[in-house]
């Protein structure tokens, strides 16, 4: 049932395709992950990649500072009014699970601002390897983990890494000096992931972020289709 | 009225963002305000009788069917921090959002059109009572709560105060809970003959300072 199509209501109560004027919404893609595993990085890089075809926002869910949007601002990656951040209450998995209401307020309130947005990125603060997002926020999801944090997190699994619709392990140029065996990194994903793709990733290298670009064009081919 | 219902939107997992605020409490502990379970219970009294007071006759009015634009302004003139009717504002159209999807009613799609940034989080929870067939006195004792549970919760966050203690705390407030429900259904019921004046003007200045204090923080766990 979509409540917004009989009436001209300011808003859209749920994950539906279209806004309250008939178009079309713009992709919804979250990047969740634990902390310090490159999720901001991702995002400037994706931003920095996509801006020149796409017209793109970001929302930000910093935990308990403005830190992650300062970054991206402190970038450049976007013009300021293209990025929000939403506060969460020492929660972040609330805001993107349990109660998403203030990451779709932001996400509105950008297409309304600056849209019409083909692509609105929605990082989530760091958290732990169960934090995935509703589906009522995003339409796709990213789950970002890093060699250093130890190469067993694939093998250890959990809702992030298992059902991710895309997993990256980023910061492959630190492997060596960590004693991360990305084969073995691999190997755990294929086991826990099946079909699911997984891009290694290091945004040391020029063109680092592409795999992951791709990926969110073909998500984004999907979604306009 | 359906008692379950009330039970549904009155769950502190109701999905409307209230997680993301410590009604004033952040910036309480930080000034040295609430330090444990006694200066929180004297903390929650303090919102109750105030800010709590206010926010449920503005709740049980809009419930009992008074006109949501003439209380909203009547919000606004009771909120003199500009800190806290943006973070009042937020609140309503999240609960907006949660409660159209929830208990979708005309009455609510009419209030979301004429406020599309959201109205005050009180005249919304009483327009969402009704839409959940529930009364003014439902919406007032939902106002009484949140204004002191949400403070209990982020005091938990804040102090790793033990979660007992603070239940403990709830449930000591509720026969005030009880009598503040009552007079805010009561004045209320007054609004039809002298209009929304009669409703509490109830304030508590260090609730509005601590909130515009708290809005300039850089590094700060909660929205308000």
């Amino acid at each position: 049932m979509h409540l917004d199509h009989s009436h001209d209501g300011p808003a859209a109560v749920s994950a539906d395709a279209h806004r309250p004027n008939g178009s079309r919404r713009a992709l919804r893609i979250g990047l969740g992950g634990p902390v310090g595993s490159g999720k901001t990085a991702t995002v400037a890089a994706l931003c920095q990649a996509l801006r020149d075809e796409l017209s793109l926002a970001v929302v930000t869910n910093d935990i308990y500072t403005r830190e992650d949007a300062e970054f991206l601002l402190r970038e450049a990656v976007l013009p300021p009014e293209r990025i929000t951040a939403v506060a969460t209450g020492a929660c972040p998995h609330t805001a993107i699970r349990d109660d998403i209401s203030a990451n779709l307020e932001a996400v509105e309130d950008l297409e309304d601002e600056v849209g019409p947005l083909d692509l609105i990125l929605v990082e989530s603060g760091g958290d732990n390897l169960t934090a995935t997002f509703s589906k009522g926020l995003v339409d796709a999801q990213i789950f970002v983990i890093d060699v250093a944090g130890g190469d067993d997190i694939p093998r250890k699994g959990g809702p992030g890494v298992t059902t991710a619709d895309l997993l990256v392990v980023n910061k492959t140029d630190l492997a060596p000096y960590v004693g991360s065996d990305l084969g073995r990194m691999a190997a755990d994903a294929k086991a826990q992931r099946a079909e699911l793709p997984v891009v290694f990733q290091s945004l040391r290298s020029k063109g680092g972020v592409r795999d992951v670009a791709g990926w969110v064009r073909a998500q984004l081919a999907a979604w306009t289709a | 009225m359906s008692r379950a219902a009330l039970l549904v939107l009155a769950d502190g997992r109701f999905p409307a963002g209230g997680h993301a605020h410590s009604g004033g409490a952040e910036a309480a502990v930080r000034a040295g305000r609430i330090t444990g379970a006694a200066s929180l219970e004297d903390f929650c009294r303090g919102r109750l009788h105030t800010a709590g007071l206010v926010a449920a006759s503005l709740a049980a009015a809009a419930a009992a069917g008074v006109d949501a634009l003439s209380l909203d302004a009547a919000a606004d003139a009771r909120t003199p921090s500009p800190a806290l009717r943006v973070a009042a504002r937020k609140l309503g159209r999240q609960l907006m959002r949660a409660a159209r999807a929830t208990w979708p009613s005309e009455e609510l799609d009419a209030l979301a059109r004429a406020f599309p940034k959201g109205a005050h989080q009180p005249v919304v929870l009483g327009v969402v009572a009704r839409a959940a067939g529930l009364g003014a006195s439902d919406a007032a004792y939902c106002a009484v709560y949140e204004s002191v549970s949400g403070a209990a919760s982020a005091t938990v966050r804040l102090l790793s105060l033990d979660p007992f203690d603070a239940t403990g705390v709830l449930a000591r407030l509720a026969p005030e809970l009880d009598r503040v429900a009552d007079r805010a259904v009561e004045s209320a019921r007054r609004v039809a003959g002298e209009g929304v004046d009669a409703l509490p003007a109830a304030s508590a200045p260090l609730l509005e300072i601590g909130a515009e204090v708290h809005a300039g923080w850089p590094v700060r766990l909660f929205a308000s």
